[in-house]
């Protein structure tokens, strides 16, 4: 353990117990779940696929899906990643408010990404493509859906964290909770990248 | 008003069923005795500080061990319920309806219920103190995990008296599983037990991998670390990889169910056969899951009763490796018989035989390691020794399965029942119960009755062989799994008979089990530190160890380093001098974990019924859960030094 702490030469003596830097701990921790959350992304993404000429007569893809709105939440949703690295930037030269407010500027941008899929899922039940009209739309919703379910997670997590961060500014622990969260919001990034391409993209072709 | 109560519990309770109502009475009895003990003792606080807040691994895992007993118990009942049915043609014992059910759930507790939380309890209690660790890496997600397999195993084995057990068997293949053709609440039970336990095995498998690849005593590499380490490090990575793809399955099928999905629905565009594929993406990996640590156990068990080296230590670890890559490449051939064609179907049988060679390999060097050796026939090597027939066996019999235009015909017949009940009794059980005997001492501090374990051992051995030989014959006679009931014209009568006393003969031999535990507590010698001259880590510390494990943190030099030390202290050389003792740091206790997996249990049971004013509260619940854990920011202690030498003066004083 000394030897990993000299060498290491960031964490202070204090944590050297004979045990180990709990940060460390779970950012690995948090990149197996990462990895367990691709395999399940991964298993909609086949399940879609499978599904998608399945529209039993009702809409398909090309009648419904509309670019603009997809484009834009795509650019939102990319600068979102970018302005949470920001955040994490700020973190490291140990500005709190400068962390905080990047990572109001996240929430906001998660938050219209949000706003935007949920009027898009709108439109298209209004137009009669709901969850149960046809395979192709049950798995659309649900994979669609679920990237959404993690993105308003993950700004729950995100304002819970921000009150912590004004309660007890940049510890070790809320820096390990910072780049946590940081981690999960690209990784949702990159799932979106795979769903424009998939879904969206290969869609309207 | 009356009335409609009335109406209300006659479809809510399970009716009908003398058997039933007996299990009712028993349960309600069971809970009063518990209750009543509890209170008049005043164990609850005891029982609430001790044990269901605690997050100490070794805790945590005897818990893990308690239940999955207990759910042996259960599935055991089940499948001597069906063997008394079919034990001859014409019995009226079961229901062909309440036959369906039994199966179901004999299948979904036996691997769900009893060989998962076995294999997390040996986890828990062996992983850190065979590592040289204080904890796993994350307590207190640990003891969430084994408080959702809990709150999971509960709620599945709840249909059992409210609302009516799952009956499509422990596949749940649709359409059968759909809403279509299965309407009641059974499969729901299913669907809702399965994923709220899941979710804590996934957290397990990412616990102990980031405890394997992070907390290692210094000095212990990983080509320095105990097999059965090894073997859990492979059953997590496959663990992680696996299990989401149960959770999604499961998700997708309830989402048909609940919300009109039609993912594996028969209309608008469902596909049933994308959840059989989906299914044994997870299933065939989750054979090996719970294979994969009884190849760890054995390793331990035989290198240590032959006071041997174990051979061959790098092609062990290269050979569960392999096989935790491969087993994610054979899940097709659950289904040769769906038709995908000569080139898929030749794929998979190719794949599936491929993972015959590692295995060999590994059967080999336990019988090198035996080779030459002083062998002990201490119980856990009974077992082990058992294990190698029966699986080399039943491991050949899975070949001749995977040969897939062969398998045409042995597809769901008793052949294949033999086949996968050879491999998951002769190696799975046969591999937990040696690892139960052998570290017995290390979680209780007293070894189990040799006497009893005997007759235990040679009761399921011969149990097993005259219950399943015959249903290989069966097979390949024609009779096909889940059939309630045949015709004496079958000629089937004579061997299920003699089927279903080997059944009744394993039956007594749990019972046997059963008596040598509870003969054990009673009447035992304390054992010191290290009964079974072994050769890990685990065994330099006390039996039970003490909550921070080591008193100072072991340092490595060499495989089997407990025997080296041992070794070099018997040429006279002495100890390296211990460093001074420090504070230990140490995980608080914490009631999240058991809160809020009531939440979950309160909630599956609402989206069970379809009960929003369930599910809300209980998904709230767990939120406030959620975020009362990420709020606080008070989760640790130290030990001082001073009560670390008290217990330790302790411990050598008792010996």
């Amino acid at each position: 353990m000394a030897q990993s702490v000299a060498h290491k030469g960031k964490h202070s003596a204090d944590h050297d117990h004979g045990h180990h830097d709990p940060n460390e701990l779970k950012i690995l921790g948090f990149w197996f779940f990462l990895i367990s959350d691709v395999i399940l992304f991964s298993v909609l993404f086949a399940t879609y696929i499978v599904l998608r000429q399945n529209t039993a007569g009702g809409p398909t893809a090309e009648e419904l899906f509309e670019m603009p709105g997809v484009i834009a939440e795509t650019f939102i949703l990319l600068t979102s990643s970018f302005t949470s690295g920001l955040a994490v930037l700020a973190m490291n030269r140990n500005q709190k408010k400068q962390l905080i407010g990047w990572l109001i500027v996240t929430a906001l941008l998660g938050a219209a990404f949000i706003g935007l899929e949920v009027s898009e899922f709108v439109n298209m039940v209004n137009e009669g493509a709901t969850f149960t009209t046809s395979a192709f739309l049950s798995a659309f919703f649900t994979l669609v859906g679920t990237h959404g379910l993690h993105v308003s997670l993950g700004l729950a997590w995100m304002i819970g964290l921000m009150i912590q961060l004004g309660k007890r500014g940049i510890t070790e622990t809320t820096k390990g909770k910072v780049t946590v969260i940081s981690l999960y919001w690209h990784f949702l990034d990159v799932i979106w990248i795979f769903l424009l391409t998939i879904v969206y993209l290969m869609g309207v072709m | 008003m009356l009335d409609s109560i009335k109406d209300f519990a006659s479809w809510f309770f399970v009716t009908g069923d003398p058997l039933i109502y007996g299990a009712d009475v028993s349960i309600v009895l069971a809970s009063a005795a518990i209750i009543g003990v509890l209170t008049y003792f005043k164990k609850w606080t005891w029982l609430w500080k001790n044990w269901l807040t605690t997050v100490d691994h070794k805790k945590i895992g005897i818990m893990y061990i308690l239940a999955a007993l207990l759910m042996l118990f259960r599935g055991g009942v089940d499948a001597l319920m069906m063997r008394t049915q079919i034990a001859l043609p014409d019995i009226k014992f079961l229901h062909p309806e309440h036959y369906n059910q039994v199966f179901t759930t004999h299948g979904t507790v036996m691997i769900l219920f009893m060989a998962m939380p076995l294999m997390f309890g040996l986890f828990n209690i062996i992983v850190p103190l065979q590592i040289g660790a204080r904890d796993v890496a994350f307590p207190f997600l640990n003891a969430l995990s084994f408080w959702l397999f809990f709150m999971g195993a509960m709620l599945f084995n709840l249909s059992f008296v409210i609302g009516g057990s799952p009956d499509a068997g422990w596949t749940s293949y649709p359409p059968l599983a759909g809403l279509m053709h299965n309407p009641g609440v059974g499969e729901n039970f299913y669907i809702w037990g399965i994923q709220i336990s899941g979710i804590g095995s996934l957290a397990t498998g990412i616990n102990f991998l980031v405890t394997l690849i992070k907390m290692r005593a210094p000095g212990m590499t990983l080509m320095k670390m105990p097999m059965f380490s090894w073997s859990v490090f492979a059953t997590c990575i496959i663990i992680v990889l696996a299990f989401p793809i149960l959770t999604v399955t499961l998700a997708l099928l309830f989402l048909d169910r609940f919300g009109g999905a039609h993912f594996f629905t028969l209309d608008l565009g469902g596909n049933p056969m994308m959840y059989i594929n989906l299914f044994w993406m997870w299933g065939h990996p989750e054979v090996y899951i719970v294979i994969l640590p009884a190849f760890g156990i054995f390793s331990e068990v035989v290198a240590t009763f032959s006071r041997k080296r174990l051979f061959g230590y790098k092609s062990m670890v290269f050979a569960m490796l392999v096989i935790s890559v491969l087993s994610f490449f054979t899940w097709l051939h659950h289904f040769f018989t769906m038709g995908s064609g000569a080139d898929i179907n030749a794929f998979f049988a190719i794949t599936t035989m491929l993972i015959a060679i590692p295995t060999g390999v590994k059967i080999f060097n336990w019988l090198f390691t035996m080779y030459q050796g002083r062998i002990r026939f201490e119980l856990p090597m009974m077992w082990t020794i058992a294990f190698i027939p029966c699986f080399v066996v039943g491991g050949m019999t899975g070949v001749l399965l995977s040969v897939a235009p062969a398998d045409f015909q042995f597809h769901n017949s008793y052949f294949l029942i033999a086949h996968f009940h050879q491999v998951l009794i002769g190696g799975v059980v046969f591999g937990y119960f040696a690892g139960l005997y052998y570290w017995w001492p290390k979680m209780f501090g007293f070894k189990l009755d040799h006497t009893l374990g005997k007759w235990a051992f040679w009761f399921w051995n011969i149990g097993f062989y005259v219950c399943f030989m015959p249903q290989y014959s069966l097979g390949l006679m024609g009779m096909t799994r889940r059939i309630s009931e045949y015709s004496w014209d079958t000629g089937w009568a004579p061997l299920n008979f003699i089927s279903t006393i080997g059944a009744f003969l394993m039956g007594i031999a749990f019972i046997l089990q059963v008596a040598q535990i509870v003969k054990s507590v009673f009447k035992h010698k304390k054992v010191s530190n290290d009964p079974w001259d072994a050769r890990t880590l685990e065994w330099t510390t006390a039996s039970p160890a003490p909550e921070y494990n080591f008193a100072v943190i072991p340092r490595v030099r060499a495989v089997d380093d407990w025997w080296e030390t041992k070794e070099r202290r018997a040429k006279g050389i002495a100890d390296d001098p211990q460093p001074e003792l420090e504070p230990i740091h140490m995980p608080k206790n914490s009631a999240i974990p058991i809160i809020m997996s009531v939440c979950w249990f309160v909630a599956g049971f609402g989206f069970v019924f379809g009960w929003w004013w369930f599910y809300v509260p209980g998904l709230i619940g767990v939120a406030l859960c959620m975020i009362a854990r990420s709020f606080s920011y008070d989760t640790d202690y130290y030990i001082p030094v001073d009560e670390i030498k008290r217990t330790e003066a302790a411990i050598r004083g008792s010996v």
